[in-house]
């Protein structure tokens, strides 16, 4: 089982330029809006041509610019789901479902049908059109939709984006479940970074139509190979970086000497540190430098209700109210306990926090 | 009184509606996948007989048909003359009914989701049942009205009819015909009857399909209740 894509298109804004092969665990597509993602699942679903490149599906050939290869939709047995879903408003829930269920017996047919509303939890909604569904439902239809064709891959363009909070955690539990017992190529584009990282086991970055990285998740959340990969992961905080003769990395715009634990095979061009993982010492250390400890003034805070985001200022208090260096994220218990003490305060950006980025 | 005009004209009507339906659809369904500079130019051509006056289009159908006309004269070769004849009026009908069709037919397609249609394709629809079971129920209420306003057109044709299909009772003369020739022979009763019979019938079909549309609109709201 395996989706092995290699894609061209000239696109008004960008050149998409996409590489990747998906095998039974589920690949996250991450990046901003407007970086190619919903084109790139389009083109594999052969809902849009791509200029140059290949797809091939289990051995089967979709598309190959060279052999002028070109399997339309109907014949990829590909599932989608559409960011907005496009449910049938005129069909019910089962005549959605049964949509694709052709050239099967009417008993095999009914059966499969049968089957897909009790998997989706869509029992006592199959007589009820689009309209009259909520989120969820309608949601939990387009998969049972999509499933029904028994699809040797799944494509899901932002599954979620439709949904408020709630109905969110609900829907994105029951596509784990279909995830977990589907085990075949599975696509899901996103740009939620959680969302990202707790449905896919890979993950693929894409930035202006070109693969900024592409691996296992936790490696590139760890260690983010750029800085682009670092920001669409989330992470806040960067300083331009060189590397010193005795192998610890000069934080340029922090203006710090670091150590990192990483070992380091190109030079740096930036070091980054992810607001999570800024730790605040309560009482003032010793040797501070050599630790990786540094102090600092608070600039600014904003609260979330968990949580407080401080915008701090290394090593000397501020000339300018708005210049920050360091974002961090703070649970508000923790805060609770340090809040009262003057500044400066001092952070440690532990050497196996920080990562080192190319470029 | 002799009725054989409503029938014509009634005849006349629903053959040149159901020729305009396909047609209008066809050509509606062919523009929304072709796109180009030229089509422009093909579109004003499709819309030609809304605006040229109703005796230019019969005089270049009676140029196209008549006995030395490129169609005329093929239709003659195998025994068939059009011209001053019952599929004449329905010519004429049609023709002069297709903008319309073809007008609300283009815009009800183009107002289906194109999602909708790559969703059917992903399912393994082909092209013919993406169009048969997705877009033309989605566009239907829109191709309704346009069969309506065609049937409406086609109905009360006059000019292009008289051109090429002429006055021949019995055979050619529809209800607008009957009409002028008994205002001209000063027979004002007769003109004034057929004039309240084609009153009747349009007015019947435009609330009749008032009513189906506001019985459609019900019907989705019920939809969503249940």
């Amino acid at each position: 089982m395996a989706l092995d894509v290699q894609i061209e298109k000239d696109l008004p804004d960008f050149h998409l330029h996409v590489t990747f092969d998906a095998s039974q665990a589920p690949l996250s597509i991450l990046g901003p809006s407007g970086a190619g993602k919903t084109m790139l699942l389009r083109c594999i679903a052969g809902l849009e041509q791509p200029d140059r490149g290949r797809v091939v599906l289990n051995d089967r050939v979709l598309f190959d610019s060279d052999k002028q290869i070109r399997v339309p939709a109907r014949d990829r047995r590909i599932g989608m789901v559409f960011q907005h879903y496009a449910l049938f408003p005129h069909l019910t829930v089962a005549e959605n479902i049964a949509f694709g269920l052709r050239g099967l017996s009417p008993k095999q047919r009914a059966a499969r049908l049968s089957g897909l509303i009790e998997r989706m939890h869509l029992a006592g909604l199959a007589e009820r059109y689009p309209r009259a569904l909520s989120g969820g439902e309608q949601q939990r239809t387009v998969l049972a939709r999509a499933l029904a064709i028994d699809p040797e891959a799944l494509l899901l363009d932002e599954p979620l984006s439709a949904l408020d909070t709630h109905l969110r955690s609900q829907v994105e539990m029951q596509l784990q479940e279909t995830f977990a017992s589907y085990r075949r190529p599975a696509l899901l584009v996103t740009h939620n970074i959680e969302e990202a990282y707790r449905l896919g086991e890979k993950l693929l970055v894409l930035s202006r139509g070109r693969t900024a990285a592409y691996g296992a998740k936790e490696e590139l959340f760890r260690h983010p190979p750029a800085r682009e990969v670092a920001q669409v992961t989330g992470c806040k905080n960067f300083s331009r970086a060189r590397m010193n003769v005795d192998g610890s990395v000069e934080a340029l715009d922090w203006g710090c000497r670091l150590r990192v634990s990483q070992t380091i095979s190109k030079p740096p061009a930036f070091v980054g540190i992810r607001a999570h993982y800024i730790d605040f010492l309560e009482s003032t250390p010793g040797n501070t430098a050599s630790q990786n400890v540094f102090p600092c003034w608070l600039v600014r805070a904003s609260e979330t209700p968990f949580r407080i985001t401080l915008y701090l200022r290394l090593h000397e208090p501020l000339a300018d109210e708005t210049a920050f260096d360091l974002q961090a994220e703070v649970y508000k218990e923790k805060w609770q306990r340090f809040r009262n003490q003057p500044c400066p305060w001092h952070v440690r950006l532990s050497p196996e926090s920080l990562f080192i980025m190319a470029e | 009184m002799d009725w054989s005009p409503l029938w014509i004209s009634l005849a006349t009507s629903v053959t040149a509606t159901a020729i305009t339906l396909m047609a209008g659809l066809a050509a509606a369904v062919w523009r929304q996948r072709h796109s180009g500079p030229a089509l422009a130019l093909v579109d004003g051509f499709f819309l030609l007989p809304l605006v040229l006056p109703p005796t230019v289009v019969g005089f270049l159908l009676l140029l196209l048909f008549g006995r030395n006309g490129p169609l005329g004269k093929l239709l003659v070769r195998w025994g068939a003359t059009i011209v001053f004849s019952w599929p004449a009026t329905v010519i004429a009908a049609a023709v002069v009914a297709f903008p319309l069709m073809y007008l609300t037919a283009r815009a009800a397609l183009e107002q289906v989701e194109p999602d909708l249609l790559q969703a059917a394709r992903t399912l393994g629809a082909s092209e013919w049942r993406v169009f048969r079971e997705i877009a033309l129920p989605l566009a239907w209420p829109g191709v309704l009205a346009g069969t309506v306003l065609s049937f409406a057109r086609a109905l009360g044709e006059f000019g292009a009819t008289l051109m090429i299909a002429g006055n021949i009772p019995g055979r050619t003369e529809t209800i607008p015909i009957a009409i002028y020739f008994a205002v001209e022979a000063d027979d004002l009763q007769r003109a004034f009857s057929w004039c309240a019979i084609d009153v009747v019938i349009s007015l019947a079909l435009l609330s009749g399909l008032y009513y189906w549309t506001r019985m459609q609109g019900l019907e989705r709201s019920r939809r969503v209740a249940r």
